[in-house]
C-alpha cells in the first residue's frame, strides 16, 4: 500500500475541560476521498482546523507528504501542498473570479516581490487562471467581482483557487454548505471528476454527497474517531448506527 | 473583514477596466493643470498661487504614498507625517552641516525613512485594527517629541535652512519655476511608482491581504513581509515629500509631525477615495485649498472643517472621484 | 541625583500616571467592549478643565467648579454619544478615526473661539493650597497628594464596580466578547451609553484635577491621548487592572526619564552631548517601552480578549 499523504496520530486539543479533538488519528491515501463525518459539535471544524494550521493542538502529530508539519504555519503547509475551501466562503470579493485563481497561481509560482509588470497583462497567467475557472464551468464568469457570484458559484470558485495550487490533498470543510440540492449535485458531480486527481479529506453533512464520493469514511463524535471504514463498512456499522445515523433516523 | 467593507462596497461598484480609465483621466488632468500653472500664475502676477500650488503638490506626494497603505493595504497608518518630518530634518541637519548636495541628502533621506519604517512597521504590522492605529500614532508621536527636544536642530522652534538643496553642485533649486517644476516631476514619478506596484504581483498580494488574510494564507501567501516592504515603501515616498517641504519653506519644524497633520493625511486620502491614487492628489487639492478658502472667512475655520468631516463619514462614502463619476453603479 | 529628587519626581510620576489612569480607563473599556476607537476622548479631558473654569466663574468656588465641570462633561460626552459615535459602532475602524478627529478639530477651535488661546487657571481650593513636609527638606504640595489620593480612590471604586456590580460584570463580559452579550438579551447600547458617559466623566474628572497645577490651553488633552493609548497597548484593550498599572509605570517611566536621562547620559559621554542626547532619549523612553511590551505581549499586560 502506497505511503499516506496525510497521517493524523493521536491528536489532541481540549478547550479547558472540554476535549474537542480526542487521540484522534486517521491517513488519507493518495488519490483517495476520506470523509469525516459526525454529528454537530463533534469537533470537525476545530479538526480542519488543527490539519490546515489556524490551530494550534496541544499534542499529537501531523505529517503530511512524508514531513511532520505539526508546527508549520498555515501558509507554510499551503505552499508544501495542503489547499483547503472554507466552511464560510472566503474568497477575496473585490477581485473578479479570474484575479482571485491568478493569485494563487502566482502564490505557486514563489514569492510576490516584483513590482515592475502589471500582473493583469501577464498573458500566462491569464490563460492558465482562466483553464482552472473553465474546469469548475465558471468561463462565463471570470470577469465579475467575486463578490457578486452566486453561492453556489462562489463554492466553485473556492475549489478553482485550491486546485490553481495544485495541492497534495484538498481539505474540504463543508463544501456543500449552504447550496442548493441542484448545486450540491454539481459539486458532487465535479468532486467525482476531481476524483483520483487529488487527494481529499471531506468533512461534510450531507450525507449523500459523502457516500456517493469517499472510498472511506471517519466517524467523529465528541472528538473521538468511533469507527473508519468502507461506506459499507460505516452503513453496517452498529456502533455508528447507535451514535449518529441512529439518530437521524429516529 | 470589516475595516475595509465599505472600500470594498465603493471598488466593487465599478468593473476594473472603467475604473482603470477613469483614475488616468483624473490623473491627467490634474497633470495637466499642474503644469499649465505656472505661465498663468506669471501672467496674472500672482506668486501665491505657485507657492500654494507647490504646496499641493508635495502634500499630494505624501498623499499617495500613504495611499498605497491605506486605499490598497487597509493598514491605517496614524503617524504617516512622521515620514514628512523625518525627510525635512534629514535635509536641513545635512544642511546645517554643511551638506548642501542632492547625492547626499537624498539617500540619507530615504535611508532614514526606510529604517524607521521598517523598524515601526515591523512592531505595529504584528498587530490588526485598533492596537494598529494606537501604535502608529505612538510612533509618529514619539518622533514628534524627539524633534522638540533636539535642542541643537532648535527644538520647539524648528530649524532654518539658509538656502535649498543643490543638485550635483549647482543651486538651480533656488529658482522658483524650477523647482516647482522638480516637485512636480517628484509627484508625477511618485504617482507613477505607486501606480505600476498596485497593478504588480506585488500589489495584487496587497490587495488581497486587504480583503481576506485567511484566503491569502491558504494559497500560501504570508501577508506580513508584503505588508511591511508596502510599509516601507510609503514611508520613504512620504520622506521624499518631506525633503521637498523642508525646501520649499527653507524651515524645518516639529509641527510636520505633529499627529494633526497625520491624520490631514488621511482625510485628505479618504476625501479622494480609497483605492484610487489619482483621487489622493485631488483630494490633498481639496482639503487645501478647503483650508485657505475656509481660513479665510474666519480664523475659526475648523469650526466648520471639523463637523463637515464628521458628516462626510456619515453620510459620503466612496470618496470625491466616487462621486465625479457618479457614484455608485450597481447600486 | 539626590534622594529628595528621587522622591519629589516619584511622586510626579505617579501624579501623571493617576491623570493617564483616570483617561485610559474610560477609552479602554470603550475599546474594550464596543471596538470602537475614539480619539475625540482628550478633548474630554480638556473639556473638563474649561468648564470647570468656567464653573468657577460661576460660583467662585473650587468645589462648585468641580461639580460644573463634570456635570458639563457628561452632558457634552452624551450629546456626542447620541448625535455622532452611535452612528459609527457598526462602522470601520478608519470611519470612527475621521468622525472622531473632526470632533477634536471643532472642539478645540471651539474652545480657543470661546475662551481664547491664552493659558486659564483654576485656583486651587485653599483648605488644598499649603505643602507639607514629606522628608527632610522635601516639601510637597498638598494639592498634589490630594491628587493622587483622589485618583487611588476613583481607581479603587471602579475596580469594585467592575468586579462586584452586575453592570461591571457586564463590561467585563462585552470586553472578552461583545456579541455573546448581546446575544444573552443584554441592551448593549445602553450598557456602552453608560460606560462612555462614565468614561467621559473620567477623563473630565481628570481634567478638573489637573487644572489647577498645569495650563488650561486648547489642545492640551491631544498629548494626553495618545500617552492614555501608550498606556492601553501596554496594558492591553479592555482591562482596567492593566490600565492602572500601565498607566503609573508609563507616568514613573515618562517623568524619571526625564527627570534623570541627562544625568544618567553624562555618566557615559560629555556633558554637552549628553544635554543635547539626554532629552531626547527621555521623550522616546515609554514608546521603546511600548514596543518592547508589544514584541514579547502583543495583546498587552493584561489581555480581556482570549484569556
Amino acid at each position: 500500500m502506497a505511503d499516506p499523504i496525510l497521517q493524523l496520530q493521536d491528536l489532541t486539543k481540549a478547550y479547558g475541560a472540554l476535549k474537542v479533538t480526542d487521540h484522534v488519528s486517521l491517513d488519507v491515501l493518495p488519490g483517495e476521498i476520506h470523509a469525516v463525518i459526525g454529528p454537530n459539535g463533534a469537533g470537525k471544524t476545530t479538526l480542519i482546523g488543527q490539519i490546515s494550521g489556524s490551530l494550534r493542538p496541544d499534542g499529537g502529530s501531523i505529517r503530511f507528504a512524508g514531513e511532520d508539519v505539526t508546527h508549520l504555519p498555515m501558509h507554510a503547509r499551503a505552499r508544501a501542498g495542503l489547499a483547503r475551501s472554507f466552511q464560510i466562503t472566503e474568497i477575496l470579493p473585490a477581485f473578479t473570479a479570474r484575479e482571485n485563481v491568478a493569485l494563487a497561481l502566482q502564490a505557486k509560482q514563489g514569492h510576490s516581490f516584483r513590482f515592475l509588470r502589471n500582473v493583469s497583462r501577464d498573458r500566462d497567467l491569464n490563460e492558465r487562471a482562466l483553464a482552472c475557472l473553465a474546469e469548475l464551468g465558471l468561463s462565463q464568469r471570470a470577469d465579475l467581482p467575486a463578490g457578486i457570484l452566486s453561492h453556489g458559484e462562489k463554492r466553485a470558485l473556492e475549489l478553482a483557487i485550491a486546485m490553481a495550487c495544485e495541492p497534495k490533498l484538498l481539505l474540504l470543510d463543508e463544501p456543500m454548505a449552504g447550496t442548493g440540492r441542484e448545486e450540491t449535485d454539481r459539486l458532487v458531480e465535479v468532486l467525482g471528476q476531481l476524483k483520483g486527481r487529488y487527494a481529499m479529506l471531506l468533512v461534510e453533512h450531507d450525507m449523500s454527497a459523502v457516500f456517493a464520493l469517499a472510498d472511506r469514511i471517519s466517524v467523529l463524535v465528541y472528538g473521538q474517531i468511533i469507527e473508519t471504514g468502507t461506506p459499507e463498512q460505516i452503513r453496517a456499522s452498529a456502533k455508528v448506527r447507535e451514535a449518529y445515523l441512529g439518530e437521524e433516523a429516529a | 473583514m470589516t475595516a475595509s467593507s465599505s472600500a470594498e462596497a465603493a471598488t466593487a461598484a465599478l468593473s476594473p477596466a472603467p475604473r482603470r480609465s477613469r483614475e488616468t483621466l483624473i490623473a491627467a488632468i490634474a497633470f495637466l493643470l499642474f503644469a499649465a500653472l505656472p505661465p498663468v500664475a506669471s501672467a496674472m502676477n500672482d506668486t501665491f498661487l505657485v507657492f500654494f500650488a507647490i504646496r499641493v503638490m508635495v502634500f499630494a506626494i505624501a498623499a499617495v504614498s500613504l495611499s498605497l497603505i491605506l486605499g490598497f493595504g487597509a493598514l491605517v497608518s496614524f503617524g504617516h507625517a512622521a515620514y514628512l518630518g523625518l525627510g525635512a530634518y534629514s535635509v536641513a541637519i545635512l544642511a546645517e552641516h554643511g551638506y548642501w548636495d542632492v547625492t547626499i541628502s537624498l539617500p540619507v533621506t530615504l535611508l532614514v525613512c526606510g529604517l524607521f519604517a521598517a523598524v515601526t512597521g515591523a512592531i505595529s504590522l504584528k498587530t490588526r485594527g485598533v492596537y494598529f492605529i494606537m501604535i502608529t500614532l505612538a510612533f509618529g508621536q514619539m518622533a514628534y517629541y524627539t524633534a522638540t527636544s533636539l535642542s541643537a536642530y532648535g527644538g520647539d522652534d524648528g530649524l532654518t535652512m539658509w538656502g535649498r538643496t543643490e543638485i550635483f553642485g549647482s543651486s538651480v533649486l533656488g529658482d522658483r519655476t524650477t523647482f516647482y517644476y522638480v516637485v512636480l516631476g517628484v509627484l508625477l514619478l511618485s504617482y507613477v511608482v505607486a501606480r505600476m506596484i498596485v497593478a504588480s504581483r506585488f500589489g495584487r498580494v496587497l490587495q488581497g491581504a486587504k480583503q481576506s488574510e485567511m484566503r491569502l494564507r491558504a494559497i500560501g501567501i504570508d501577508p506580513y513581509w508584503y505588508r511591511l516592504v508596502a510599509y516601507v515603501i510609503a514611508g520613504m515616498m512620504a520622506g521624499l515629500a518631506g525633503a521637498l517641504l523642508a525646501n520649499a519653506a527653507e524651515f524645518v519644524s516639529p509641527a510636520y509631525m505633529s499627529w494633526h497633520r497625520s491624520g490631514e493625511l488621511i482625510v485628505m486620502v479618504v476625501l479622494g477615495g480609497l483605492g484610487s491614487l489619482a483621487g489622493s492628489i485631488v483630494g490633498a487639492a481639496t482639503f487645501l485649498v478647503l483650508e485657505e478658502v475656509l481660513a479665510h472667512f474666519t480664523e475659526h475655520w475648523r469650526l466648520i472643517f471639523g463637523p463637515l468631516l464628521v458628516l462626510v463619514v456619515l453620510f459620503g462614502k466612496g470618496g470625491l472621484t466616487a462621486m465625479l463619476g457618479g457614484g455608485r453603479k450597481n447600486g | 541625583m539626590s534622594a529628595t529628587l528621587l522622591a519629589v519626581q516619584t511622586l510626579n510620576g505617579l501624579q501623571l500616571g493617576i491623570l493617564l489612569f483616570l483617561i485610559a480607563a474610560g477609552l479602554t473599556l470603550v475599546f474594550g467592549v464596543m471596538d470602537f476607537i475614539n480619539l475625540a476622548h482628550g478633548v474630554q479631558y480638556m473639556l473638563g478643565a474649561y468648564l470647570a473654569v468656567a464653573g468657577y466663574g460661576i460660583t467662585g468656588t473650587f468645589w462648585g467648579a468641580l461639580l460644573l465641570g463634570l456635570l458639563g462633561a457628561l452632558i457634552v460626552g452624551l450629546v456626542l454619544e447620541l448625535l455622532v459615535f452611535r452612528h459609527l459602532y457598526d462602522r470601520d475602524h478608519l470611519d470612527q478615526v475621521l468622525a472622531t478627529f473632526g470632533i477634536i478639530l471643532f472642539l478645540n477651535e471651539a474652545v480657543r473661539a470661546i475662551w481664547g488661546s491664552t493659558p486659564l487657571t483654576l485656583p486651587m481650593p485653599d483648605i488644598l493650597s499649603g505643602s507639607f513636609e514629606l522628608m527632610d527638606g522635601l516639601r510637597y504640595p498638598v494639592y498634589r497628594i490630594a491628587l493622587i489620593a483622589a485618583g487611588l480612590l476613583v481607581a479603587a471604586v471602579l475596580y469594585v464596580l467592575v468586579t462586584h456590580t452586575r453592570a461591571g460584570m457586564l463590561v467585563r463580559a462585552g470586553a472578552t466578547n461583545a456579541p455573546m452579550v448581546a446575544a444573552l438579551g443584554v441592551d448593549i447600547r445602553r450598557l456602552f451609553m453608560l460606560v462612555f458617559g462614565f468614561g467621559t466623566m473620567l477623563a473630565g474628572f481628570a481634567g478638573i484635577l489637573a487644572a489647577p497645577i498645569l495650563v488650561v490651553e486648547p489642545g492640551m488633552g491631544d498629548n494626553l491621548l495618545i500617552l492614555a493609548f501608550v498606556v492601553i497597548v501596554i496594558g492591553g484593550i479592555g482591562s482596567i487592572r492593566g490600565a492602572f498599572i500601565a498607566a503609573l509605570i508609563v507616568g514613573l517611566v515618562d517623568t524619571l526619564g526625564r527627570g534623570f536621562a541627562t544625568d544618567i547620559a553624562r555618566l557615559v559621554m560629555s556633558p554637552s552631548a549628553a544635554n543635547g542626547v539626554g532629552p531626547a532619549i527621555a521623550s522616546m523612553l515609554i514608546y521603546v517601552l511600548m514596543a518592547a511590551v508589544l514584541f514579547f505581549r502583543p495583546t498587552g499586560l493584561f489581555p480581556a480578549r482570549g484569556g
